[in-house]
């Protein structure tokens, strides 16, 4: 079954509709994916390369950058992403 | 995709309504009893129940109050109130007669007491069901309806699943000329680049930024990286519309098109309240004159409404299985891979359209009629 759902045809990232196993091979249309660590459902995996400080667009829009280079097929988060806005939020919070 | 059409009911002020409702309204806590009893006597027939708990003055209430009674949906107004309200009755009667509405109402202390309250209000509501009963009745199509959309209880799948599809039946809406509102607007921040280029208006576009900085709070870290992604689960209800505006509780869209709702409480720069109870927010909503209200969930959700039917779709395919008594609408079928999201869209677009016409939602079904002032 296809675990992988692209929201948005603009998308770079696309995310798991059921968790993924480690070793798990999963599709996305034509688009072939090998996952070497388990992934839990919700989660976003790249739907292609990545460069650092690239845009990450989900729901067709930017919802944050690369912190480092991403490779296909590779879990989405914290770890290689960052907000845009965040730093921005929390100037306002403390003036 | 192709307009539906069905009958409504046309209103002396022009509108046109989905449901042919008597609203029983209580005025203060004092009177809600009675209004309840009244209310409970008509169970078989189109008859709500709504109300403030009153004593003191607000005009949020008011205005609340006033635009409910003079809703579409609502073909009579029955007011009961203990005779020393904060809710100026005098003034709310006046403005559902203007409307060219039946309206009474019975003071509690003049009527003598409960007993003679409640057989005044149940003669009266008897006699108000015949006459709205003859209410013209005229084509409706989404050209005439005001939707209005929110979540309830989200899980990870709603972000998935039940958000962008509801995005996908907005946009159906819009295209064929319809009004949505969009109430979960305390949960915008980040997006104001994105929401900039969805404004036509420079001056709109300021407000919102200044509305979001408002409204701004500590992200929750789900599945969600960042804040942006957070908010873009809920703001993808909103499709890819245009922005036409963004108005108050009681405010009107002033033409078709995507609105967004202040919900925020105070007028203070830096307000960060947000409301939280979801009827108080689809009351608002109902106030700015939605006819009905497209509720997503994914933990599962029963809420309904007086006045507006409310619809619910279901993100998660378990929760349906757990919940299908209270839900409308399975978005669940993209997490298999049996649906998409635009096939789950069109179900929405469809589906509404379906209630418009008179087909009971499940929450309407079940009897749900939640209503709260806050």
């Amino acid at each position: 079954m296809e675990k992988l759902l692209k929201l948005h045809h603009l998308d770079n990232v696309l995310v798991l509709t059921d968790d993924i196993q480690a070793g798990e091979h999963n599709t996305c249309g034509e688009m072939e994916f090998y996952f070497p660590r388990s992934i839990d459902m919700g989660h976003k995996v790249a739907a292609r390369y990545i460069e650092a400080g690239e845009k990450i667009i989900k729901y067709g829009v930017s919802i944050g950058f690369a912190t480092k280079m991403i490779q296909m097929g590779d879990h989405v988060h914290l770890h290689n992403m960052k907000s845009e806005v965040l730093p921005k939020l929390i100037n306002t919070y403390e003036n | 995709m192709d307009q539906m059409r069905w009958k409504g009911y046309l209103r002396k002020d022009g509108r046109k309504g989905i449901r042919n409702y008597v609203a029983v309204v209580y005025l203060c806590e004092c009177a809600h009893h009675i209004a309840t009893e009244i209310a409970n006597r008509f169970k078989e027939h189109p008859v709500q129940l709504i109300g403030s708990q009153g004593c003191y003055h607000s005009e949020y209430a008011q205005n609340i109050l006033n635009a409910v009674c003079t809703h579409p949906n609502v073909g009579g107004v029955l007011l009961i109130s203990m005779g020393c309200d904060g809710v100026n009755v005098r003034k709310l009667e006046q403005i559902v007669s203007e409307s060219g509405r039946p309206v009474n109402s019975i003071s509690i202390q003049k009527a003598g007491g409960t007993r003679m309250s409640l057989s005044i209000g149940v003669q009266w509501v008897d006699w108000c069901l015949g006459i709205i009963d003859g209410v013209m009745k005229v084509n409706m199509t989404v050209e005439d309806l005001i939707v209005g959309t929110i979540s309830s209880g989200n899980d990870a799948t709603s972000a998935m699943t039940a958000n962008p599809a509801v995005g996908q039946a907005v946009n159906h809406l819009i295209s064929q000329k319809g009004t949505v509102i969009y109430a979960e607007t305390d949960e915008m921040a980040g997006l104001e680049g994105v929401i900039d280029e969805r404004t036509t208006k420079p001056e709109l576009a300021e407000n919102l930024k200044e509305y979001i900085e408002k409204a701004a709070r500590d992200p929750r870290v789900l599945t969600y990286s960042t804040i942006e992604e957070e908010c873009m689960s809920l703001y993808c209800q909103t499709g890819d519309a245009a922005i036409c505006g963004m108005i108050k509780p009681a405010q009107r869209p002033t033409k078709p098109g995507l609105f967004l709702i202040d919900l925020l409480f105070g007028d203070q720069k830096k307000a960060k309240v947000p409301k939280i109870n979801v009827s108080a927010k689809m009351v608002d909503m109902i106030a700015s004159g939605c006819h009905l209200i497209i509720c997503t969930t994914g933990k599962g959700s029963v809420i309904g409404s007086a006045i507006a039917p409310v619809i619910k779709i279901c993100a998660n395919p378990m929760t349906f299985i757990q919940m299908r008594d209270n839900i409308d609408i399975n978005a669940g079928g993209i997490l298999d891979g049996d649906e998409t999201l635009e096939e789950i869209g069109e179900k929405i677009f469809v589906g509404l359209q379906f209630v418009a016409s008179g087909i009971p939602s499940c929450a309407e079904g079940r009897g749900h009629q939640e209503f709260i002032l806050h």
